[in-house]
């Protein structure tokens, strides 16, 4: 177990490293010089060397690059040209919005889809199982901002249970703030949960026609206890992948959906950027949002271990 | 009274009939075989008696269970009745196991779910069970994953659950189809000690007549969904009424003539190959380790004699084969064809004097292929395609007994039987001298087999080939090969005139292979030897 | 009709329904959506507005036949990059199991997997600017491991096929293989995969206009004109309804289309063995 772990931990620094180098390609040498890039064509040749002098960008690629990651590394994300402040204060308010956002949407979600998934999958063919591919059928295709929008107009405007956007911060209280995260949950989670229920039901079914379910049956199992005792567990597995997967769309979705509920995450940070031309901003969220796709990631692989015996000790 | 007695069970599925009017019954302390091909329904009859049937099945008629009437229970009695009152074991070993739970729980299941005891309980009586199926503690802990066992292994793990709770009625449904010949045969004596000690009845399925002789007291003979003859084992085998049951007999001993015109000329020679493999061990850091398949390996093959290669799963006869094929390079010593060096560079035109017919008959083509197309394939060894292709083609068909219609139709149309004929024909359409058939008949039914291996003696007259006959199957071997040569663990511990290696075995090894074969009793063998099959495809 | 026919062919008609009108488009729409008429702005549906009009007097209608164009086009081309490049690479992959070429293809998957298509679209649009260019690279970059990663491992089940061993007997090398033997043979897994990156896609190009990063105006794109509704979803919920129904509707399509197509395939391929 402990050598599976430290591959995997293994794993996660690499690819963290190569991402980071493909952060850094895209956005500072990609653009020839990101300091014209920054200013515009009409910018004069003193301002250009101040603004390169000022962003380091004089040096070597590879000594930039190696000094923005150490930064990275000691918490400083540089200083944002626009803001002029430095890019953690800005990124670490939002952070706490976004992340907690796309977190309770995947526990959500996956709340809602395993039942749902199981329940599918045990009755099949009857009015449950239709019911449940019908309602995810749809759950699938639907745009989550635009069904954040309807939420909006249905249960913030016309029925007033919920405000219609905006965030109370933490600070005023932990349930105060997830009520104000609910619109915005619900509407990431539904689609997702959808998905996964589909995944969750698949699976199942897959398993449920393999050959030890009906060794089981054959020790006297029930349907129903051969499916909680063998087939689920040997279901979760392939689930597990897709909520790996899951999660960075989870993410980007959660930026996308902030522009719905006037949240002030991260989204609205680097969509701002952008139209700013901020790049080191835009580096900085980019690079933290790929951080945690690959450690959600890592956590999966963990769960693997925990779920299949045979990643775990002797081959 | 009976342990289990069914009197005329109609099965069937979504409307398509599978039984028809089955009866057969087997008393305690006595095994009855039931011996089928493909389709006869013989495993549906299994699942049957314990309502382990798929959707839409529907029964009737009578099946009888330790004095229960198993049609009208409901699920919850069945439930109690399964895994307590009648155990059983299926085929496929390496899938019948929960990969993710141990051995040990998954004994200790058994017990659990029928009577109530703590799990510290069940564990001690799991443990026993699994003692008795030949799989002590102390070289098995109940910790062990499925995974960490061999087939023969597992078998025996499935057997432990069967037996836990000492039901008196145990179903094996081919439980050693998917094994070597000598854990088949460990298997069989398991399943024989198990009756004789703990006085329970057996239900032993299978295809093979001559396993179910050797174990047997009853034999059923099923074909398609109904049962042909029954009767006691000795005597039924001598007295078969049914043209079906003497067919069966007759292809199950089947000798195909054959006048071996051994000439002197060496076609292939092996000498002292060595052939390596390497795994990469996983990780960064992990080096790589060498496995060695093939150990020095020596032998010869002359024009128009036909030499059997005898050997278990493992034994490296695969990757011999490979490198024979000239598809892998060897890391030592030699292997010559035609006067030159066999290797990946060995040339094409070279190439089609070897050709070969694999195992499986339902991967051994591309779906998607016509059949003519499939058989010519062998033709990129030559420079350009011959204009005449397809009239060759249609001849090689017609030799090997598939007509010439065929050739634009898929060959998801044809059976287990004729995709071999195609096989074949895909074998000869470039006239090789060298055709190595790698377990060519071991996945078809015996009679269907007999017919194949009629048609390879034929055509190894015809056209003049030599063979190389890999198989696990110790008496097709016998049936059809010059000179055998026995391999285990990348070495050939014996060879010979097949006859004298056959009746008087010198290796160890050998010895062990031919004592694990089961046999027919030799006067069964001896009459009914003229009689054709008749064309069963 | 059985159930996956019936999927099959719903699916083939919403499809049909939305490429139809951005083809339509091309030719006639009911009203110009370049021209403003902010004499009619803001109605709702009437006869000569059978879905209303936007804040700016455009029909809603003629909107979404020509915003179908920008979504249809966007993932479909962006499918095609994914299988363009995604299947030659899960060939060789597979082909080559277990080499260092192999070992790259699978890395090079993991890593683009990290970083979803709306980050590569951020990369992207922060250098270069936002058009449906970037869109459909940003989208067909991400379809890349997608298709790589399932050709590889459906390639893989294949290769231990006797018929290809039959191949090698013959003569035939890894590449000619791969083409004659293997890829007609993930075909059907190709296609099906196919409809339904071509529905993410849509979706994903609906989220990258909704904030900005596709199609500019004057192009008019579904997911724009929902940011544009968001302000007056309280007294116009036309203008949001009805764009978010095609991409609902579209999506759908295409998912149905997928599933009847999967049952389609797969339960011949059964019913052949044994």
């Amino acid at each position: 177990m402990l050598r599976y772990f430290l591959k995997r931990l293994l794993s996660l620094g690499l690819s963290l490293i190569v991402a980071s180098a493909v952060i850094f390609l895209a956005l500072e040498v990609v653009p020839g010089d990101p300091a014209a890039y920054m200013l515009g064509i009409n910018a004069q040749e003193d301002t250009l060397a101040a603004l390169r002098e000022e962003l380091g960008l004089n040096g070597s690629v590879w000594g930039r690059y190696v000094s923005w990651v150490g930064g990275m590394l000691t918490g400083d994300f540089g200083t944002s040209y626009t803001y002029r402040t430095p890019v953690a204060e800005m990124i670490g308010e939002r952070l706490w919005i976004s992340l907690p956002l796309a977190l309770y949407a995947l526990t959500l979600s996956t709340v809602i889809a395993f039942p749902a998934g199981i329940w599918a999958a045990s009755k099949r063919g009857s009015a449950v199982d239709v019911s449940v591919m019908g309602v995810t059928q749809l759950g699938v295709a639907i745009p989550n901002f635009w069904f954040a929008m309807l939420m909006v107009l249905v249960f913030a405007i016309n029925l007033r249970w919920f405000s219609a956007g905006g965030f109370v911060g933490w600070d005023a209280g932990f349930f105060a703030a997830l009520k104000s995260l609910t619109l915005p949950t619900v509407a990431l989670a539904l689609p997702q949960a959808s998905i996964l229920a589909r995944v969750m039901r698949s699976s199942l079914l897959d398993t449920l026609s393999e050959d030890f379910i009906r060794t089981a049956r054959a020790k006297g199992l029930s349907k129903r206890q051969a499916l909680w005792r063998h087939a689920l567990r040997n279901a979760l597995i392939p689930v597990l992948t897709i909520i790996g997967l899951q999660f960075s769309f989870l993410l980007a979705g959660a930026i996308i959906i902030e522009n719905v509920f006037f949240l002030p995450g991260l989204g609205r940070l680097v969509f701002q950027s952008i139209s700013a031309r901020d790049l080191i901003v835009v580096e900085s969220v980019v690079m933290l949002l790929v951080l945690a796709v690959i450690v959600v990631n890592f956590a999966v692989d963990m769960a693997y271990a925990v779920v299949d015996p045979r990643l775990r000790g002797r081959r | 009274m009976s342990l289990l007695h069914i009197e005329g069970l109609n099965l069937s599925i979504h409307d398509t009939p599978i039984l028809k009017g089955v009866s057969l019954s087997v008393d305690a302390g006595q095994i009855v075989g039931v011996i089928g091909e493909s389709g006869s329904g013989k495993s549906m009859t299994a699942f049957a008696a314990l309502q382990l049937l798929p959707n839409g099945a529907q029964c009737s008629g009578r099946i009888d269970l330790g004095g229960r009437e198993v049609l009208t229970l409901n699920e919850a009695h069945l439930c109690q009745m399964r895994g307590r009152d009648v155990g059983m074991v299926f085929q496929e070993p390496m899938t019948a196991l929960n990969p993710i739970q141990s051995i040990g729980d998954q004994v200790a299941e058994t017990i659990m779910i029928h009577d109530s005891v703590s799990k510290r309980e069940a564990l001690e009586r799991a443990a026993d069970a699994l003692r008795r199926a030949e799989l002590p503690q102390d070289k098995f802990p109940l910790s062990r994953y499925p995974h960490e066992l061999s087939g023969g292994q597992r078998q025996r793990v499935v057997i432990a659950m069967a037996i836990a709770l000492r039901p008196k009625l145990l179903i094996a449904d081919e439980p050693t189809t998917a094994l070597d010949v000598t854990t088949q045969a460990q298997i069989l004596q398991l399943l024989r000690r198990l009756v004789d000690e703990e006085g329970m009845g057996l239900l032993l399925i299978s295809h093979d007549l001559a396993v179910v002789s050797d174990m047997a007291d009853q034999i059923v003979i099923m074909r398609q969904g109904e049962v042909v003859e029954s009767g006691p084992a000795q005597w039924l085998l001598r007295n078969m009424q049914h043209p079906y049951s003497k067919a069966l007999l007759e292809a199950s001993t089947h000798q195909p003539d054959r006048a071996p015109e051994d000439q002197e000329e060496v076609l292939l020679e092996v000498r002292d190959v060595v052939r390596d493999y390497t795994i990469h061990r996983k990780g960064w850091w992990g080096g790589t380790d060498t496995f060695r398949a093939v150990k020095g390996v020596s032998f010869q093959l002359r024009k128009g004699e036909s030499l059997g290669l005898v050997g278990e799963s493992g034994c490296g006869k695969s990757t011999l084969t490979r490198a024979i094929l000239g598809l892998e390079n060897v890391q030592d010593g030699e292997i010559r064809a035609f006067g030159q060096r066999v290797g990946r560079d060995f040339p094409n035109a070279l190439r089609a004097g070897i050709q070969v017919v694999f195992q499986d008959p339902y991967s051994s083509f591309n779906p998607r292929w016509k059949v003519a197309q499939l058989v010519a394939e062998p033709f990129h060894l030559m420079t350009q395609r011959p204009a005449d292709w397809r009239a060759r083609v249609a001849s090689v068909l017609d030799d090997v007994g598939i007509g010439g219609d065929a050739m634009d139709r898929y060959i998801h149309e044809f059976s287990g039987g004729q995709r071999q004929r195609i096989a074949i024909a895909r074998a000869l359409i470039l006239r090789p001298d060298i055709v190595i058939l790698d377990e060519a008949v071991s996945a078809l039914d015996v009679s269907i087999r007999a017919q194949i291996l009629d048609l390879l003696a034929e055509l190894q007259e015809g056209y003049g080939l030599s063979y190389l006959f890999i198989s696990h199957d110790l008496s097709v071997v016998r049936s059809i090969t010059d000179r055998v040569m026995v391999m285990k663990a990348g070495e050939i511990v014996e060879q010979g005139q097949t006859d004298q290696v056959f009746d008087a075995p010198q290796h160890d090894y050998t010895k062990q292979l031919i004592a694990a074969v089961p046999v027919l009793p030799a006067e069964v063998t001896q009459g009914g030897n003229d009689e054709r099959t008749e064309p069963v495809v | 009709m059985n159930g996956g026919n019936r999927n099959l062919w719903i699916g083939a008609v919403l499809t049909a329904l939305f490429a139809g009108a951005a083809l339509v488009s091309f030719l006639w729409v009911p009203y110009d959506v370049a021209s403003l008429d902010i004499a009619n702005k803001i109605k709702g549906p009437s006869a000569s507005h059978p879905l209303g009009t936007d804040h700016f007097g455009r029909d809603i209608l003629s909107m979404i036949m020509v915003g179908a164009r920008t979504s249809i086009a966007v993932a479909l081309v962006a499918v095609g990059i994914g299988m363009g490049i995604g299947v030659p690479l899960g060939l060789a992959a597979a082909a080559r199991k277990g080499s260092l070429l192999d070992e790259l293809i699978m890395r090079g998957n993991d890593l683009v997997f990290a970083f979803p298509s709306l980050l590569i679209a951020i990369m992207i649009t922060a250098v270069f600017g936002a058009s449906a260019l970037n869109a459909i690279i940003a989208i067909g970059i991400f379809n890349i491991p997608v298709f790589a990663r399932l050709t590889r491992s459906g390639a893989l089940s294949l290769w231990t096929r006797d018929y290809v061993m039959a191949a090698r007997v013959s003569g035939k090398g890894a590449a000619r293989i791969s083409f004659e033997h293997i890829l007609p043979n993930v075909m059907n897994l190709l296609i099906v995969q196919g409809t339904i990156q071509f529905s993410l896609g849509i979706l994903a190009e609906a989220g990258l206009s909704y904030v900005g990063l596709g199609a500019q105006p004057p192009i008019p794109s579904w997911g724009r004109m929902l940011a544009d509704s968001q302000t007056m979803i309280s007294f116009a919920p036309h203008m949001a309804l009805f764009p978010g129904l095609a991409i609902l509707l579209t999506v759908l399509g295409l998912n149905l289309m997928g599933d009847g197509l999967r049952d389609l395939f797969d339960p011949k391929l059964r019913r052949a063995r044994r």
